[in-house]
């Protein structure tokens, strides 16, 4: 497994948003979040990258396992596409930046500044960047904003050559993919029953905590 | 951790990264110095050590909101956080890329500002050594204070608050170090405190930064 949580309960401003949810994520499994606005799946995703801890329950996942990519790309607009690659496939111990290059069809932006790309163009250089971190899982929160058809398709082959080398990918989208083999979770069951059920007597609690 | 490096001076001295402000605010805050307190030379010389040593500190504060504040704009902050390196090593990397591009440039300004500021020739030596090793201990604290601060939108003036009052110990044993050099004195105990401060920021203060930082970004 790549990733499980058990009985995972996580907060957004202290207020509990999602309950008891239990998953497991295979090697080539791609997992497909949907939910209504403000459900928590970009609080979701942030826990599972480790960056909050969980309200309740518990993340497992390998060490160094998961890349994650959120709303924002992560580029340095002064930096070129390939400065930047190159920066993320260093921290990550890669060296290899051209086959990302070549899968995100960034191949005639190489030298071009990142603040000289179209939004489209920079979503595209930010997804070439989870290609450069070697991890096996990737957390995506909104992969195909701002993408044009054809990318979202390079965007899909990716993915799908990712989960064929034993990967795995847990994403938020609201669009699809048109991959065929993408389970879909349906986050609005876990969804805490009475906006107050749990949440101690004392709402006070955590300020004084 | 090196690419980190590189990458963090890279970005100042590219346009709009703020390498070279820090020299300029240094240059006119020595320069105006003269114009306010008149330019005769006794005053100036007996002055030098200290306007020399704060003004290099102000500088110092200009570009410390950069230090995490771009990185958390732009999401690569969220990213270094679920990156292979430890947040510690981040904050000590851009504590030493900030030294690299600001520190040392106004330790090497220095001098040649001295001369502006009419400092006793016996001075020059001790300005340049104290700044050498005090400016280390401003980067660091100052990283500190913008981890504090990172998760607050306009928290430059904040963070100058927060940080300018802990930079006083450095500020008292660095101009005492020049001062008494410039006055042929034996600066011997204010370099070792200002040593002993610069050591113990980067030894804690790492650590400090990077869970404030965890913090912000929940």
């Amino acid at each position: 497994m790549l990733l499980t949580t058990e009985r995972l309960a996580i907060a957004r401003g202290g207020l509990r948003i999602l309950e008891g949810l239990s998953l497991a994520v295979a090697p080539g499994q791609a997992l497909v979040l949907r939910g209504p606005n403000g459900i928590g799946k970009t609080t979701l995703l942030r826990t599972l990258a480790g960056l909050q801890p969980p309200a309740l329950g518990a993340v497992t996942l390998p060490p160094e396992g998961a890349a994650y990519a959120g709303h924002a790309d992560g580029l340095k607009a002064t930096l070129t596409v390939t400065e930047n690659l190159r920066f993320w496939a260093a921290v990550y111990g890669q060296t290899d930046i051209g086959a990302a290059i070549a899968a995100m069809n960034l191949a005639g932006l190489t030298d071009r500044p990142a603040q000289n790309l179209s939004a489209g163009q920079k979503r595209r250089l930010g997804l070439a960047r989870l290609l450069v971190t070697g991890r096996r899982l990737w957390l995506l929160d909104e992969p195909t904003v701002s993408l044009d058809a054809a990318s979202v398709a390079l965007f899909a082959e990716a993915v799908r050559t990712h989960l064929a080398a034993g990967g795995a990918a847990l994403m938020a989208t609201h669009i699809d993919l048109g991959l065929a083999e993408a389970e879909v979770l349906d986050l609005a069951p876990y969804r805490p029953g009475t906006p107050a059920a749990g949440q101690g007597d004392d709402p006070f609690g955590e300020a004084f905590a | 951790m090196l690419a980190l490096l590189l990458r963090d001076i890279r970005l100042a001295t590219r346009a709009g990264g703020g390498f070279g402000l820090s020299l300029a605010f240094f240059l006119i805050v020595t320069v105006l110095v003269p114009f306010g307190v008149g330019p005769e030379g006794g005053t100036l010389a007996r002055i030098a050590p200290g306007i020399l040593w704060v003004g290099a500190l102000l500088s110092c504060l200009l570009s410390l909101d950069r230090i995490f504040a771009l990185d958390r704009e732009d999401g690569s902050l969220d990213l270094l956080a679920t990156a292979p390196i430890p947040l510690e090593g981040v904050v000590a990397v851009k504590a030493l890329a900030h030294w690299l591009t600001t520190g040392l440039p106004l330790t090497l300004a220095a001098p040649v500002l001295g001369v502006l500021l009419n400092l006793p020739q016996t001075g020059f030596t001790w300005l340049t050594f104290s700044l050498f090793l005090g400016t280390p201990a401003l980067s660091m604290i100052g990283a500190f204070g913008a981890a504090l601060t990172v998760g607050l939108k306009r928290g430059g003036l904040l963070l100058s608050l927060l940080v300018l009052p802990l930079y006083i110990p450095t500020l008292i044993f660095g101009a005492e170090a020049a001062k008494r050099g410039a006055e042929g004195l034996a600066s011997g105990t204010p370099l070792l405190m200002l040593a002993g401060i610069t050591a113990g920021s980067i030894a804690i203060l790492p650590f400090a930064a990077a869970a404030a930082i965890r913090v912000n970004l929940r």
